[in-house]
C-alpha cells in the first residue's frame, strides 16, 4: 500500500498544495480509501499538516477514511428516492448489515455510503452494489438482497 | 494623508490602509468581534462586527473592509444590532447552556456578547452539541461541544506557532475543530503551549486541572508539600484579584500559599539562576572546545516538544539543561530533601507556572530520579488564583512574607526569565563573567528586550563576537531554524519561547492578556531588575552555597545526573 502511494506521488513532481485533491482522489481510487498511513505520506510529499489534509478530505463527501468492503453498498438519498421512503430504506440497511455511512462490516463484505443521487430516479428508491443497482427496494426485499450476495461467499 | 469618514452622522478622520474596524478602534468606538485576531490577516467569518456602509446593499464585515474618503458608516444601526443578535442566538441555540458549571464563566466572551446585545429569551432551539472531551492531552481538555468554530485556536496554531495541531473538521453544521483522524491531542503534534487557550471565546479549551490532587496532599499529613512559583507569576497574578497590570505581588503571593498550607514556598527564579550557571558555563563550554553551535535554549517545553517532533537535525544544539522548574524539582528532592532530612519519596512537590506545556513537562519520563517524580503536579496562573479564592485568602489583606530558605532567593538575572529575551540577557551577564572573570559595566542588553517576535545582536565579549538571536512564537523558531540548517552561521546561542513575547503572554497566564497588559508585564520584571541589588545569577549567595555544599561545579558529575536531560525524536501526526 505504501509503495503504491509512493508511485502515485511520483506522478507529481514539484507538486504543490493545489495538488492536494487530485493526489487524494488518485490514491484513492488506487487503494479504495484514504489510510492514515497514506495521509501522512501525503502530508509529508505536500508538506503539510496532516490535520489540514484530513480537514479538507472531511470536508467532501468522495472521500472515505475506511476500508471499503468486498461490496460497496451506495444508498440513494436523492430527492426521488427521498419521496418515494429512501430514508426508511437507509433506516433498514444499516440494521440489515449493523453499520453506519462510511462503515464497513467486521467481515469486511459490506461497506456502506450514502449518496445524493446517482441518476436513477426513475428506479427509486433505489440501491447500487458494486455498481450494479437494485431498483424499487422494499423493507422486505433489502433483506433477500444481501442474503444473495451473503450466499454468495458461503 | 488622512482620509474623511462618516460614522454615525460624525465625521472622522481614518487612515489610508485601514480596515474600517481599525478605524473606529482608533477613534474609540467598539465593534464587537468573534473571529478577528489582531495582528492576523481578517477571515470575516463571523460577521459579528457588521455595519451599514451607505450605498452598499448588504451588510459590510468591519474586520475586513478597507476604509475609503467619504465613505458613511453606521455602526449601531436598528438593521445592524438586530443582525448581530440574531448570531449571538444562532450561537447559542445548539449552545451546552451550563454557563454556572462552566470554567469561563464571567470571562466568556459569548457570554459577554449575548449580554451586551440584550438576548434575554430563547428565541431559536436547536439541537445541542454532543461531542466527547478529549481529556487525552497532558495539558489540554478540548470541549468540542461548547465550540462556537469562531477559529481562533485552529489560526494561532498554524501562523504563530506553526503547528497545526487542529483543523476544521467536516463540513456544515456538521464541522467540528479536531486533530488529525480524530485522534486524541496527545496523539497529534500539539505541542501544549496553550495559546489555543488564550484564544478561546468559549470554554471549550482549557488547562488540565491539578487543583483536586494537590487538595487531597495538602490534607495529608504524612506528606511535605512544597511549593515554588516561575519568575512572571508574581507580576501576572495580579490581574486576577484587581491589582493593576504588572504590580509584584510576590510577598503577598507567600503569605497567601502559608495560609492555603504548603509548607515550603520557594521561587522557581532560585532555580532559573540554576539554570544560567548550568546554561551559561555550557554555551562557554562549546564555544571553547568546538561544540555543536548555535546553542540553542531548552527552558520553553512546547519549544522542546516542537523541536523533538519537526526540527530533528538541530535536537544536538539544544542545551542539555532541563528547565527552571525541572531544576527546581530536582534540587527539592535531593539537596533540600537532604538537608531537611525527609524522604524525597515524601515530598509532594507543585509549581506554579504562567504554561500549560509545564504539566507535560512535569510527567516526561526523562524528569525523574529512581523513579520519583521531579515535580508531582503544575499550576497554571488561572488555577492558583482558583485555589486562593478556593481558601478564601483576602490578597487586599494579607501582610507581605518572604520565601522560605535556602531556594527562594534569587538574583534579578533569574527573574526577567520570564520575558522574551531574559533568558539570553541572564546568560550573557553569566558568560561574560565566566570567560573574562569580570563583570559587564552595563547589565542591561537592550537589543534582546522588546516584544518583537524575533530579535537579533552581536555581543562582543573580551574581542571574542558571538553572535545571539532571541525568537519567540514557534513560526518564527522555524523561519531561524531553516536559516541555521541552510548554513547561517554567525549565531552561536539562540533563546527560543513558544508563546509571543515569552512567560508573560504563557499558555496559563489570565485570560483577557493583552498588549497592555504584557507591556506592563514586562515593564515591571525590567523595573524589578532594575532595581535589585544582585542582578547576576553567579552571584546569588544560595547559588553559590548549593554548589559549595552540594553539587560541585557547574557541568559536574552531579549537575549532569540532575539537572540535564536528553532529547527523543518524536514521530507524529
Amino acid at each position: 500500500m505504501k509503495i503504491k502511494v509512493e508511485e502515485i506521488l511520483q506522478q507529481y513532481p514539484q507538486a504543490g498544495r493545489d495538488s492536494l485533491i487530485p493526489i487524494l482522489q488518485s490514491v484513492q481510487d488506487s487503494i479504495g480509501y484514504l489510510s492514515e498511513e497514506s495521509v501522512v505520506q501525503v502530508s509529508r510529499y505536500l508538506k503539510m499538516p496532516a490535520s489540514k489534509i484530513f480537514g479538507v478530505a472531511t470536508f467532501y463527501n468522495q472521500f472515505r477514511f475506511t476500508q471499503p468492503g468486498k461490496y460497496h453498498v451506495m444508498v440513494c438519498r436523492g430527492t426521488a428516492c427521498h419521496v418515494l421512503g429512501s430514508a426508511t430504506v437507509l433506516e433498514e440497511v444499516e440494521k440489515c448489515l449493523k453499520v453506519k455511512p462510511g462503515q464497513t462490516t467486521k467481515d469486511r463484505l459490506f461497506s456502506l455510503e450514502v449518496v445524493a443521487c446517482i441518476g436513477a430516479c426513475g428506479l427509486a428508491p433505489v440501491i447500487s452494489i458494486n455498481g450494479e443497482f437494485h431498483a424499487k427496494v422494499t423493507t422486505e426485499s433489502i433483506h433477500s438482497i444481501f442474503e444473495t450476495y451473503r450466499q454468495k461467499e458461503v | 494623508m488622512d482620509l474623511n469618514i462618516e460614522v454615525n452622522n460624525n465625521v472622522l478622520s481614518a487612515r489610508p490602509g485601514d480596515t474600517i474596524l481599525d478605524a473606529l478602534n482608533r477613534i474609540g468606538m467598539k465593534v464587537p468581534t468573534l473571529c478577528h485576531l489582531k495582528g492576523l490577516l481578517p477571515t470575516g467569518s463571523c460577521r459579528m462586527c457588521v455595519v451599514e456602509v451607505e450605498g452598499r446593499k448588504n451588510l459590510v464585515t468591519a474586520c475586513s473592509e478597507p476604509v475609503t474618503n467619504g465613505m458613511k458608516i453606521k455602526t449601531h444601526s436598528a438593521r445592524v444590532i438586530e443582525s448581530r443578535k440574531t448570531i449571538v442566538e444562532l450561537l447559542l441555540s445548539n449552545h451546552p447552556d451550563d454557563c454556572l458549571y462552566c470554567e469561563r464563566n464571567g470571562s466568556c466572551e459569548l457570554q459577554k456578547l449575548a449580554e451586551d446585545l440584550h438576548v434575554r429569551e430563547r428565541r431559536i432551539s436547536g439541537n445541542k452539541n454532543n461531542y466527547r472531551l478529549d481529556v487525552s492531552s497532558a495539558s489540554l481538555v478540548r470541549d468540542p461541544a461548547k465550540c462556537i468554530l469562531c477559529g481562533r485556536c485552529v489560526r494561532v496554531c498554524e501562523e504563530i506557532e506553526g503547528v497545526s495541531a487542529i483543523e476544521f473538521v467536516g463540513r456544515g453544521s456538521k464541522t467540528f475543530i479536531g486533530t488529525s483522524f480524530n485522534h486524541g491531542l496527545n496523539l497529534s503534534t500539539c505541542v501544549n503551549c496553550g495559546q489555543c487557550i488564550m484564544v478561546c471565546p468559549t470554554g471549550a479549551l482549557k488547562e488540565k486541572p491539578h487543583i483536586d490532587e494537590i487538595r487531597t496532599k495538602l490534607a495529608d499529613p504524612a506528606k511535605t508539600v512544597v511549593i515554588h512559583y516561575a519568575p512572571s507569576i508574581t507580576i501576572s497574578l495580579a490581574e486576577e484579584f484587581g491589582f493593576k497590570p504588572g504590580q509584584n505581588i510576590g510577598g503577598i503571593i507567600n503569605a497567601a500559599l502559608r495560609r492555603i498550607g504548603f509548607n515550603y514556598v520557594f521561587d522557581t527564579s532560585f532555580s532559573a539562576d540554576l539554570t544560567i550557571m548550568e546554561e551559561a558555563s555550557e554555551l562557554v563550554h562549546r564555544i571553547t572546545t568546538g561544540g555543536t553551535l548555535p546553542m540553542i535554549t531548552s527552558c520553553c517545553p512546547g519549544w522542546v516538544k516542537y523541536a523533538e517532533e519537526f526540527q530533528h537535525e538541530i535536537l544536538p544544539n539544544l542545551s542539555s539543561c532541563k528547565s527552571p522548574q525541572q531544576m527546581m524539582g530536582a534540587v527539592i528532592k535531593s539537596y533540600f530533601a537532604e538537608v531537611e532530612g525527609i524522604n524525597p519519596a515524601d515530598i509532594y512537590s507543585v509549581s506554579v507556572m504562567p504554561c500549560t506545556a509545564k504539566k507535560f513537562e512535569q510527567q516526561r519520563e526523562e524528569m525523574t530520579q529512581n523513579g520519583i517524580s521531579d515535580v508531582d503536579a503544575v499550576l497554571t496562573t488561572r488555577e492558583l488564583a482558583r485555589l486562593i479564592r478556593l481558601f478564601g485568602i483576602d490578597m487586599d489583606n494579607i501582610d507581605p512574607e518572604l520565601a522560605d530558605s535556602p531556594l527562594g532567593t534569587r538574583s534579578s538575572a533569574g527573574k526577567i526569565f520570564g520575558v522574551s529575551g531574559g533568558v539570553m540577557e541572564a546568560a550573557i551577564r553569566s558568560a561574560h563573567y565566566f570567560i573574562t572573570g569580570k563583570e559587564l559595566l552595563k547589565f542591561q542588553v537592550n537589543a534582546v528586550r522588546g516584544l518583537a517576535g524575533r530579535k537579533e545582536a552581536k555581543i562582543v565579549i573580551d574581542g571574542l563576537e558571538i553572535g545571539v538571536a532571541v525568537v519567540s512564537g514557534l513560526k518564527n523558531a522555524e523561519i531561524l531554524m531553516e536559516e541555521v540548517k541552510n548554513g547561517r552561521n554567525d549565531i552561536h546561542f539562540i533563546e527560543v519561547m513558544a508563546c509571543p513575547g515569552g512567560c508573560i503572554n504563557g499558555g496559563g497566564q489570565p485570560i483577557g492578556t493583552n498588549e497592555e497588559s504584557l507591556r506592563a508585564r514586562m515593564k515591571s520584571l525590567y523595573e524589578i531588575d532594575e532595581h535589585d541589588a544582585i542582578k547576576v545569577s553567579h552571584k546569588n549567595p544560595y547559588i553559590i552555597e548549593l554548589y559549595d555544599k552540594f553539587l560541585g561545579k557547574p557541568l559536574g558529575h552531579k549537575s549532569h545526573h540532575l539537572l540535564h536531560t536528553k532529547y527523543q525524536v518524536r514521530d507524529v501526526n
